[in-house]
């Protein structure tokens, strides 16, 4: 499409209130990151584009009267966001297309409400070259959902020499990482943060010292003790993201800290950010749902998951850091795997749970409803926040902006039901689960990509 | 009567109750062991599987000869003749062998919680003969049983377990059992093998041998793994010894009428030297017969058969 006719109905719709609008959301409560709560507003949208926010009645009016009523949602008693952004996504394609592809992958995330997923590189093969990346855009046309490819840091992830990052960048990435795995030798990820300033993309660090981690299964406590299961310590997370911030700091590379779940983690975040270093972290709803005394009941493996769950004490600190701001952003690491592959003895298990599906029940029940964030601040860290740290201009409602949003009936109970999941697995630890919050529509670039009626 | 779980998993949360009946069932039991005919028709007609994914010697001659001895009909998996090489998960490998009718798994494995997974897996009653680092409860019973031999009770006792108490099993089923039974338990061993937080297990915690042993009345030792020197917890066996061995002159600290106990198999002249592990307060040998009857009681309880153990089979 070209741009001039974009253009020139932008120009129509800001004189015109009155002429029809390809879609129009009206009657919910809209929040926009920027401002917060709009109580009863009405979004218009033409183009797959926003053209206005409006709470004016009578130019509500006029635009619900100009526009076909197919065309119309209304929202009444439902919060309306920007599309929820996801920085943290294992996609499985290439190579475990029986766990997930990116279209089943991007399904699970439009029933979560996402309208943009990153998905990580750890596939097989690596996605650490431009054929790669253009194989996961290319399975991406169509699908309900945006998928950004992140890139591989080094070469098959091996962590030994860089892979081609301008390249990689050419052909669309918007971040980088080795994720599952560190990148250990910290003179190669000195040049990595170097290099990657000139594209002025972040490094994602799985943060987490192969040599303190060993063959640990689990987070190194005295859950661990009393099971006699090898641990996983949080100084392992705690040294690298350390190191990491250091090697920001002398680089002035953008390092980005993916699922932190340890107390001493979120506080060297906290600090290296008043020190200006330029570093963001994430953090996943299992690191502040979950404690490791759980595995002990059942040795259920889908509490199997790198970085570890942990104590309460690091729960409480991550969901501090949320607060606070030391963690900027909450991502899933929806990581699906095989039932097979999880009906195992338990260290015999892969690492990773499925999160697209059960990220805002479980941001509702355990932040929102416990008082820790407002619903404003929670939709802040899954939309500008992320966009931020990837430099999209996504996250908000800004006129020209890609038309992505979230519906979302914030007070509806649902009991987790992993057989009505969209994604290929259904590796979670929260079947039965009784959560709050849920996602009744996704709308991407204009149109409705899930129902859930 | 009759026990609270089907399963023997773990001591750990066991009742003092269901320690104490499988301890006074194994008396009847260990006398059997003293007749002409050991053998009681207890548990004719019943089928337990030994399903040992791991190595063992008396373990699993424990376990086979308390289920002849019962009457039992037992079949033998181990890991190295499976079909597990090529590639059948424990699932199905467990739930095809059940289909054969059996009634009653004991099982070793080197993953914790593996008996756990057996029986959201099987019907069977799961014995755990050893998970990983996790539990041996019958370890932990046979243990307990040949305290009681001798002191009547656990109550009050000073018991004192020396080594690699991390990576051990049978620490925990002893410090869960011990405990329960009202035995006041302390650890002793390398700072890198010592269990994280290890305090919280309700026991005193000890690096220094001559200290821990000050007023003990049952040491046991654990066995010491080579693997772990070249795996970087302790520098060199000989260092071990110098700090953790038991030698004769550190026996001068321990309360009188001392007992010295090792689940074996024993290093000798690492962990203990062999004139303590030979000497007549030393009860490794009684520990091994005791296994058996303590291994019978556990399967007969966990059976749910009725009626009494006494009668040798003509």
């Amino acid at each position: 499409m070209s741009k001039s006719p974009v253009k020139k109905q932008e120009t129509k719709a800001a004189a015109g209130i009155g002429s029809n609008y390809d879609l129009i959301v009206t009657g919910g409560d809209v929040i926009d990151p920027r401002i917060g709560v709009l109580n009863d507003a009405t979004i218009l949208i033409r183009d797959g584009e926003f053209v206005a926010v409006e709470t004016d009645k009578k130019k509500v009016a006029a635009a619900l009267k100009a526009t076909d009523k197919s065309n119309i949602i209304d929202a009444t008693g439902k919060l309306v966001t920007p599309g929820l952004i996801d920085l943290h996504v294992h996609l499985r394609e290439p190579g475990r297309e029986d766990e997930e592809t990116v279209i089943t992958g991007a399904q699970a995330a439009a029933a979560g409400g996402f309208t943009t997923i990153c998905c990580m590189p750890n596939t097989t093969p690596a996605i650490d070259d431009q054929e790669t990346v253009r194989f996961v855009l290319s399975e991406s046309v169509g699908a309900p959902c945006r998928v950004f490819v992140v890139g591989a840091v080094t070469k098959n992830r091996a962590g030994k020499e860089l892979a081609e990052i301008g390249d990689l960048v050419k052909a669309g990435v918007v971040a980088i990482t080795d994720d599952g795995d560190f990148v250990q030798d910290p003179d190669l990820m000195r040049r990595a943060l170097e290099y990657a300033q000139m594209f002025d993309i972040p490094i994602m660090q799985h943060a987490e010292d192969k040599y303190l981690v060993g063959d640990g299964v689990m987070n190194e406590s005295f859950a661990s003790a009393k099971l006699g299961i090898r641990g996983r310590p949080a100084v392992a997370e705690e040294i690298a993201t350390l190191r990491d911030i250091q090697l920001a700091k002398f680089t002035g590379g953008r390092v980005h800290i993916q699922h932190v779940s340890s107390a001493g983690t979120v506080d060297a975040i906290r600090r290296a950010k008043a020190e200006g270093v330029k570093i963001t972290a994430e953090a996943c709803p299992h690191h502040f749902s979950l404690t490791d005394d759980e595995i002990e009941k059942k040795f259920d493996t889908n509490l199997r998951v790198n970085p570890p769950i942990r104590t309460q004490a690091d729960v409480d600190a991550v969901i501090a850091g949320l607060v606070d701001g030391a963690i900027d952003c909450i991502a899933t690491d929806h990581a699906p795997h095989s039932a097979e592959e999880k009906d195992v003895e338990f260290d015999q298990a892969p690492a990773g749970m499925v999160g697209l599906e059960t990220a805002l029940g479980l941001i509702k029940t355990r932040l929102i409803d416990k008082g820790y964030l407002s619903w404003t601040d929670a939709i802040r860290k899954l939309t500008v926040n992320p966009a931020r740290i990837i430099n999209q201009p996504l996250g908000d409602l800004s006129v020209g902006n890609s038309a992505d949003l979230t519906i979302i009936d914030p007070e509806a109970q649902w009991t987790v039901d992993p057989s009505t999941f969209k994604s290929k697995s259904r590796n979670t630890p929260f079947t039965g689960w009784e959560l709050s919050g849920k996602v009744v529509k996704t709308i991407l670039r204009g149109k409705v990509a899930y129902s859930s009626e | 009567m009759g026990l609270a779980s089907r399963h023997l998993l773990g001591l750990e949360g066991v009742s003092a109750e269901d320690l104490t009946q499988i301890l006074d069932t194994s008396i009847s039991f260990r006398e059997i062991l003293e007749r002409p005919i050991k053998k009681v028709p207890t548990l004719r007609g019943v089928t337990v599987l030994n399903l040992f994914y791991e190595a063992s010697t008396r373990t699993r001659i424990s376990f086979e000869l308390a289920e002849k001895r019962l009457s039992a009909d037992s079949i033998n998996f181990s890991a190295s003749t499976s079909s597990v090489k090529k590639g059948e998960s424990l699932r199905d490998t467990v739930q095809n062998i059940e289909a054969m009718k059996i009634d009653m798994v004991v099982v070793r494995h080197k993953s914790a919680g593996t008996p756990y997974f057996l029986t959201q897996c099987l019907n069977s009653n799961i014995i755990n003969a050893g998970d990983g680092a996790h539990e041996h409860p019958t370890q932990g019973l046979l243990d307990m049983f040949t305290i009681r031999q001798k002191y009547g009770s656990l109550k009050g006792l000073r018991v004192l377990l020396v080594g690699d108490i991390k990576h051990s099993r049978v620490a925990r089923s002893n410090i869960w059992g011990f405990k329960t039974l009202g035995a006041n338990v302390a650890i002793c061993g390398p700072s890198t093998l010592l269990p994280y937080e290890a305090e919280r297990f309700g026991v005193d915690v000890y690096t220094n041998l001559d200290e821990a042993l000050e007023g003990v009345d049952v040491v046991n030792i654990l066995r010491i793994q080579l693997e772990r020197q070249q795996s970087g917890m302790f520098p060199s066996q000989r260092e071990y010894t110098h700090l953790f061995g038991l030698s004769s002159e550190r026996l001068k600290r321990l309360n009188k009428n001392y007992t010295i106990m090792h689940p074996g198999p024993i290093n000798r002249g690492v962990e203990i030297t062999s004139e303590i592990a030979d000497s007549e307060s030393s009860v490794v040998l009684e520990q091994v017969t005791n296994g058996q009857a303590v291994r019978m009681a556990v399967l007969y309880l966990l059976s749910g058969k009725k009626g009494e153990p006494e009668e040798t089979e003509s």
